[in-house]
């Protein structure tokens, strides 16, 4: 329980970190905001490491390494395509 | 993990911070992207620091299946043209679902987590992900055209969809009491399908209001799976993606004047347009008493104006006419006029897809103005050009209390001096009504495929300046 609340408290304080930042993203960046925003859920990269790095090869470790490979395709998919269309804005 | 070492509490920190200044950065497109390379900085912390835990071990099995995903990934992002940018974000919207149920999954056979918490917690996991995952995958399908854009209904829809959430509702009661596989994998079915039913009954041009909760889930998703392996980083990224999807649903929910509750119930719409046959829609419209003008005059007012809008819309994308409008725009120039793009926050097929295509098409971004900045110039510009678009400038949203997109906000293009509709058919738009602006005296349509008629409207102006 102790550990759930602690947990908790970091989620709560997040979202209003989340809401406070996002409401300040120009309009005209929401397409590389959602590329980005997909790219950093790629972050549970993380989580599918820890199941699929373990050394006995179970069955968890095996859906870990399945997860692993596809928020890789999000976090070098999402990083990079918010690259290119960030290099495309550009001032008069 | 419930004793990290300091060392890595610390990286999860510092990670979640440069996460934050990533997106922070997106408040304009100056910092954009050094905030885009803050945020893979702080990805290659995460990585980082988690390889060194100690019960990961097996390097070359992580290396291998993240070097596949990564390859994809690349290939994806350096490929896919910017008008498949809304696809694009479906897809990778899905990926993350997949992902946070398969580890959700994983949790549950590894049997440490359980009690009546821990497994709620991976409930809640496999249920967000399973949805995120099968509705993303539709809503990808239905943006590159695969499924079609019109809403998919059947009757009793609401009914099934009640009973789907009453078993899942059930399902979980199930689950958390007996912790038995049984019930979790019927919930995997019956989410996944929910994702399904619930994503193909909604409209095409609902998708930006679709796209940005599949991405809010997303981050959800992760969130769940953050509470079950007790990874404080994934709860903090999970919650500013889950935040951005959330905020940026609200936007296009006020973009359309509709509560994202009915956007999510469904069945709104027509979906794609078929385009009529060309002489057939020229006499339909004259019969109509639509005053039709064709490129030479077009291009002739453009020329003799001294401030031009324009109004693009999702048939821009569709015939990736971006690149002539570059053309256009440098042609008018030349000439001594002022262009100006005016976007609405529902142009397009995701939030912010015109702005994105205007800046590949190299258009600079401080030409192009959001709805409430730009609203006001209508009155003094001398000519509104309208590329694909339909419902924005609808003026039945101003005038009409019993049309269906009554009190949405509008760009205000019927109040130039003259408005040129270029628009394949006079077709009414996603919503299926009509738009009385066509009909306007100061109104003059102009029909045929958006990149063809601009790429006319450039040789005419080139001919001119020669002349």
């Amino acid at each position: 329980m102790q550990e759930f609340l602690s947990h908790l408290t970091v989620f709560v304080l997040a979202c209003f970190v989340g809401w406070q930042v996002i409401w300040k993203v120009t309009p005209a960046l929401h397409t590389p905001l959602m590329s980005v925003s997909n790219a950093i859920s790629g972050i549970i990269l993380v989580g599918a490491m820890i199941a699929g790095g373990e050394a006995l090869l179970d069955l968890p470790g095996k859906m870990g390494l399945v997860a692993v490979a596809f928020a890789a395709i999000n976090v070098v998919g999402g990083f990079w395509v918010t690259q290119r269309m960030l290099r495309m804005f550009r001032k008069r | 993990m419930t004793s990290l070492p300091a060392i890595t509490t610390v990286a999860y920190l510092v990670a979640s911070i440069l996460f934050i200044l990533a997106l922070k950065g997106l408040s304009s497109p100056a910092t954009a992207r050094r905030g885009n390379m803050l945020g893979v900085l702080g990805m290659l912390i995460a990585v980082g620091i988690t390889l060194a835990q100690p019960q990961v071990q097996a390097y070359a099995r992580i290396a291998i299946f993240a070097a596949m995903g990564g390859v994809v990934g690349g290939v994806v992002a350096k490929k896919v043209p910017m008008t498949a940018m809304p696809e694009t974000v479906g897809l990778f919207n899905s990926f993350v679902g997949l992902a946070a149920a398969l580890v959700s999954l994983g949790a549950f056979h590894k049997g440490e987590h359980t009690g009546t918490i821990g497994s709620i917690e991976i409930f809640l996991g496999v249920m967000i992900g399973m949805v995120t995952w099968t509705g993303s995958v539709v809503a990808f399908a239905k943006l590159n055209g695969r499924v079609p854009g019109r809403p998919i209904t059947w009757p009793g829809r609401h009914a099934l969809n009640a009973l789907i959430g009453i078993a899942t509702l059930g399902l979980g009661v199930w689950f958390v009491a007996t912790q038995d596989a049984m019930p979790l994998y019927l919930t995997v079915i019956v989410t996944g399908l929910f994702g399904i039913v619930w994503i193909v009954a909604i409209g095409g041009a609902d998708m930006p209001v679709v796209i940005s909760i599949l991405n809010s889930y997303s981050g959800w998703a992760s969130v769940a799976t953050g509470f079950i392996i007790g990874n404080d980083l994934l709860i903090i990224t999970g919650s500013l993606v889950g935040a951005s999807g959330l905020i940026l649903s609200i936007i296009m929910g006020r973009g359309m004047n509709r509560s994202i509750s009915s956007v999510l119930m469904g069945g709104f719409g027509e979906g794609d347009l078929a385009a009529g046959d060309a002489s057939n829609v020229q006499a339909q419209a004259a019969a109509k008493g639509v005053n039709i003008g064709d490129v030479e005059v077009a291009a002739e007012l453009m020329r003799g104006a001294r401030e031009v809008i324009i109004i693009p819309g999702y048939g821009l994308a569709v015939a990736q006419a971006q690149h002539p409008v570059r053309e256009l725009t440098e042609r008018l120039e030349a000439e001594g006029v002022r262009v100006r793009f005016a976007i609405h926050p529902v142009a397009g097929r995701m939030p912010g897809h015109m702005n994105v295509l205007l800046a590949e098409a190299n258009i600079p971004y401080d030409q192009v103005l959001e709805m409430d900045a730009i609203n006001s110039d209508f009155p003094e510009t001398d000519v509104t050009l309208v590329l694909g678009a339909n419902d924005i400038i609808n003026t039945d949203a101003l005038d009409e209390p019993s049309s269906p997109i009554y009190g949405m906000p509008i760009l205000e293009a019927y109040k130039s001096r003259t408005v040129m509709v270029v628009k394949r058919s006079l077709n009414p738009g996603f919503s299926g009504i009509d738009n009385p602006l066509f009909y306007r005296e100061n109104t003059m349509m102009v029909f045929g495929d958006a990149r063809a008629i601009v790429d006319a409207m450039v040789k005419e102006l080139k001919s001119a300046a020669v002349a």
